[in-house]
């Protein structure tokens, strides 16, 4: 029976043969002969056709050297030698065994020597001991995680708010988990390296506009525009963001806030706003820029500020519709990858607030302040005040180079040292000189703190006046 | 593959590493599984559309709903159908110390998990099997909590300034010198946050025209810093040394792609401890590489610092090298210490250089004083010098507790991932339904255990992760054993035909390697 079923299939088979026409018969055959060319030709790698013998390569495995590791850092690098603080930095500081008056740490409210911030971060100590032990995922969202994110969220008037345990890494999660490759990011030229980072994570396109002109911003847009009119399904699955600061730290003046939110709604762009500095400084409550003008805080996609400055504690937040928020908290690298913030520090953060909501006069005080010495530091001869008359972080540039950066930093830092021998803490603002995309001019960082009293503030602008005279005449 | 390792002169001691293969059946109904949930996902997803079903999730402002829509669709297709129906399993809050008991709060959804309202209710002594506390450091209470309290009233809880500015305290000084001499290495430098330091510090070793090497299952934070450097990078198979000397050989003889200019430098990356397979590196075997080829080892040891070793002094000692031959040691203070925060140590050019250009030391705030008291104190009490033995009677515990759980897990016929000395213990799941299950039935019995699915694992490989800590007890341990075991039986997890695979490393494909540029 089996050998009449296969004469029977063999027969069918040379039947349908027969039956079919002759070019579909040619095609089977080549494809059959192609086949089993491919089965038994070499399969070759791409790489490896330049047939080195075994020897020679291990001689080019002999012969490569590489670079050292690092390169030697010379022993007088500016800045490698670190100021010591002996003791905590708060209003009078203890620097390479000098008291000076501090004039450096950006301690904006005084919180950090706060009595009642401190009995509440040892309540929390006692609690939970210091560490969490696990990312947010696993057994390290604590109660008073959620509690600060909920006060934050009170606070700044959105649905929700995410708490991170870095300050730097805030901004520099936050703009890639929304921004993908193929996507375009308007950012101010000065941004802060935060910022940098987060974009280049990104993959995103970067296009810098000069720094808080509006115009070369909307002459950006306009040319977006009409890149997106040539091939318009590309343009309906970009995304497009401006990335720009309350406060920036590195010029200390404040971003248009109305005229982007009108450039936002005329050209389609989400809005990433970056308030570092700014919260916990401007507006009458300290609610940042968007009170500072009177904005409603739903035209802003996102704000992330960090808490190491206002709020005197470790990490940082970022707020806004839980449409977005919520989305940082699987693919935030920051977030989902990291531990979480020691219970103590959210705790110290959390009465921090309270001391924010319960004080509302103490903004007004800290732009008296300002005012008051960004006035009496104008005139300075050979130093120029860069930052806005309320901006508690003030930057003295040198009204013209004497030369190149290295003799710069050089001149200011003999300033600095006159001062700090003279009572005045101060600092240089340090940037990573090859990696910033547009590094800002050498500078003096003066910060203003409501600590300091009137005296203080008088003494130390007569101080930079003295030492700008003997150092750089 | 199971393989008992004593290869000739460089490993002083056996190296037990398993990895089980999938059985088959498991691994067609895992698919089968994924299927099904996926079908229901679309079915869901169209009732959603035609509005049938109620759309729960949050949506665009009416203002902004002509914008270019800020997530695809498809995206979300995983959150939404999968990752939803299980959410409880993940982000449980606590209320206590997390220490070997916890107590957390309790939660419940009346919408399948959209929304969690807290009941009140705290659920007391929960075993906790979740959290990195290898050496039992997370106390509230002892001479670490009471330093760290001293340090808090004097310093305050912030720096508000950056190490080269005004943020260097003396404690941050007194700290990295601690950390040198407990490393024996010559010198060190600690970060506010561990992820940072690696995204941070890898940037400013290696550049463009540099070659890193990294591992498979490398950590995120490694895979972004070495992003972030803008060098080229391969990828070696997990734990395969020969695939990396394949590596290092073609880079050497070929140079750059392209160009065919010889690389400036090769960083190999690599971890102590892989927190999702439990293995550990096979550091002897990676270090004669790296000695013949000239290339420069990078080696992060945020899981095996404190935890492996006969005096906690992580991978290096456990193999009995020296940390000379380490050219990047680096680590974090989440895990053993208790408390936030990295470090890198190594010769004194090296931190010399990262003190000038790192980014983390010119850009962000330094760590808070406390936690550094923290991390001093318990260096101190492992090393030792606090007088007491306190110390080294936990790095013994640790051992004992890790090959005590890890035997009798295997006796019980479980699949374990991972090395046998290893404090991280992968349970493997695979179906999608039980991970969701064993942390719900676990969490009932009281024991809090961490459930991994995609995409941190490969999808068909979900897995349930036990990390062992000294401040476990026998009873606890027994305790834990008895339930997982009757959870086993229940969901049905003894997967293992214990079957001994002749002695071969994973096998490779000779002819392709990965390569990824930016």
């Amino acid at each position: 029976v089996k050998s009449f079923q296969i004469e029977f299939c063999l027969d069918l088979f040379l039947h349908f043969c027969f039956q079919a026409p002759a070019y579909h018969l040619i095609l089977e055959g080549i494809l059959i002969l192609w086949i089993i060319r491919l089965l038994f030709s070499k399969t070759y790698k791409l790489q490896e056709r330049s047939d080195l013998t075994l020897k020679e390569k291990e001689e080019l495995i002999e012969e490569w050297q590489p670079e050292p590791l690092v390169p030697p850092v010379p022993e007088d690098h500016p800045a490698l030698n670190y100021n010591i603080v002996s003791g905590p930095p708060t209003h009078i500081i203890t620097v390479n065994g000098k008291e000076c008056i501090n004039f450096a740490s950006f301690n904006f409210l005084g919180l950090l020597n706060n009595e009642k911030v401190k009995s509440a971060a040892q309540a929390s100590l006692k609690k939970y001991g210091v560490g969490t032990c696990g990312p947010r995922g696993f057994y390290g969202t604590f109660d008073v995680h959620l509690e600060l994110e909920e006060r934050l969220a009170k606070f700044m008037r959105t649905e929700e708010a995410i708490i991170y345990s870095y300050g730097f890494a805030t901004i520099a999660s936050a703009i890639p988990a929304y921004s993908k490759r193929g996507d375009i990011v308007f950012v101010d030229e000065a941004a802060c390296f935060a910022i940098q980072k987060g974009l280049q994570a990104s993959r995103s396109n970067i296009k810098l506009f000069k720094h808080n002109d509006m115009a070369d911003l909307e002459r950006l847009l306009k040319e977006q525009e009409t890149e997106d009119q040539k091939n318009p399904r590309k343009a309906r699955v970009t995304r497009r963001f401006i990335v720009v600061e309350g406060l920036y730290m590195n010029t200390g003046d404040i971003c248009p806030l109305p005229e982007l939110i009108k450039l936002k709604y005329k050209y389609k762009v989400r809005i990433f706003l970056e308030e570092s500095l700014s919260f916990g400084v401007l507006g009458e409550h300290g609610r940042g820029i968007t009170e500072h003008f009177g904005i409603n805080i739903d035209d802003i996609d996102l704000i992330s500020a960090n808490m190491e400055n206002s709020l005197a504690s470790i990490g940082g937040f970022c707020c806004g519709r839980s449409f977005i928020i919520d989305h940082q908290r699987l693919s935030g690298q920051g977030y989902c990858f990291s531990a979480s913030l020691p219970p103590l520090l959210a705790a110290a953060a959390i009465e921090a607030l309270n001391i924010m909501e319960d004080n509302p006069d103490i903004f007004q005080t800290l732009r008296a302040k300002c005012e008051r010495i960004h006035k009496a530091l104008q005139g300075i001869s050979g130093l120029k005040v860069v930052g806005e008359c309320f901006s508690p972080a003030l930057h003295l540039q040198l009204e013209e180079s004497y030369g190149s950066r290295e003799n710069d930093v050089k001149l200011l830092k003999r300033v600095v040292d006159y001062c700090m021998n003279s009572g005045i803490a101060l600092t240089q603002a340090r940037y990573l000189e090859r990696e910033e995309k547009c590094l800002p001019p050498p500078s003096i960082r003066v910060v203003i703190t409501v600590e300091q009293t009137e005296q203080e503030l008088d003494k130390a602008a007569s101080l930079l006046k003295e030492a700008a005279q003997s150092v750089l005449n | 593959i199971n393989h008992i390792v004593q290869n000739g002169g460089l490993y002083k001691r056996p190296f037990n590493e398993a990895f089980e293969e999938t059985p088959m059946l498991v691994a067609v109904l895992t698919y089968v599984g994924y299927g099904v949930l996926t079908l229901f996902g679309y079915l869901r997803d169209f009732m959603r559309q035609w509005k049938i079903e109620k759309c729960q999730n949050a949506t665009e402002r009416e203002e902004q709903k002509d914008f270019v829509p800020l997530y695809q669709d498809f995206e979300n297709f995983y959150n939404r159908n999968l990752y939803m129906r299980i959410r409880d399993s993940w982000n449980r809050p606590i209320c206590s110390v997390p220490g070997a008991k916890v107590d957390m709060m309790e939660r419940v959804s009346h919408d399948y998990n959209w929304t969690f309202t807290y009941t009140g209710r705290v659920i007391k002594d929960i075993i906790n099997m979740g959290s990195y506390n290898y050496l039992g450091f997370a106390q509230k209470a002892g001479p670490c909590q009471e330093a760290a309290a001293k340090v808090l009233s004097q310093y305050g809880a912030g720096v508000c300034s950056t190490r080269q500015e005004m943020g260097n305290l003396d404690k941050h000084e007194e700290l990295e010198k601690l950390v040198a001499r407990f490393l024996g290495v010559e010198s060190a430098m600690a970060y506010g946050m561990g992820f940072a330091t690696n995204s941070m510090n890898i940037p400013a070793l290696v550049g463009k025209g540099c070659l890193i090497l990294s591992d498979e299952l490398n950590h995120a934070s490694l895979v972004l810093g070495a992003r972030l450097s803008g060098a080229t990078i391969r990828i070696f198979k997990h734990n395969n040394m020969q695939s990396l000397e394949k590596l290092l050989k073609d880079a050497i003889v070929h140079g750059q792609p392209r160009t065919r200019r010889p690389w400036k430098k090769i960083l190999i990356l690599v971890e102590g401890i892989y927190s999702m397979e439990g293995s550990i590196v096979r550091l002897p075997e990676v270090i004669a590489l790296k000695k013949k080829y000239k290339s420069y080892l990078y080696l992060d040891e945020a899981h095996s610092i404190g935890a492996l070793g006969p005096t906690g002094r992580g991978v290096v000692e456990y193999f009995g090298l020296s940390p000379e031959d380490v050219d990047v040691m680096m680590g974090t203070f989440t895990k053993s210490f208790g408390a936030a925060g990295g470090y890198i140590g190594g010769k004194k050019e090296l931190i010399d250089y990262l003190r000038t250009y790192s980014h983390s030391a010119v850009y962000a705030t330094s760590m808070s004083p406390p936690v550094v008291e923290q991390i001093i104190t318990s260096v101190k009490c492992i090393m030792g010098e606090d007088g007491t033995t306190v110390g080294e009677a936990r790095v013994q515990q640790l051992a004992e507790n890790t090959r005590y759980f890890r035997r009798r897990l295997k006796e019980m016929g479980f699949i374990i991932y991972g090395n046998e000395d290893s404090p991280v213990v992968p349970l493997m799941l695979y179906m999608p339904a039980k991970i969701g299950a064993f942390g719900r039935e676990m969490l009932k019995r009281n024991i809090g255990v961490v459930v991994v699915g995609f995409p941190a694992t490969p999808i068909i490989e979900s897995r349930a992760r036990f990390c062992l800590s000294a401040a476990h007890t026998k009873e606890m341990l027994d305790t834990a054993l008895k339930e997982i075991n009757e959870v086993g039986d229940l969901l049905q997890l003894k997967y293992s035909r214990r079957r001994l695979v002749p002695l071969l490393d994973r096998p490779f494909d000779e002819t392709t390697y990965e390569e990824t540029e930016d």
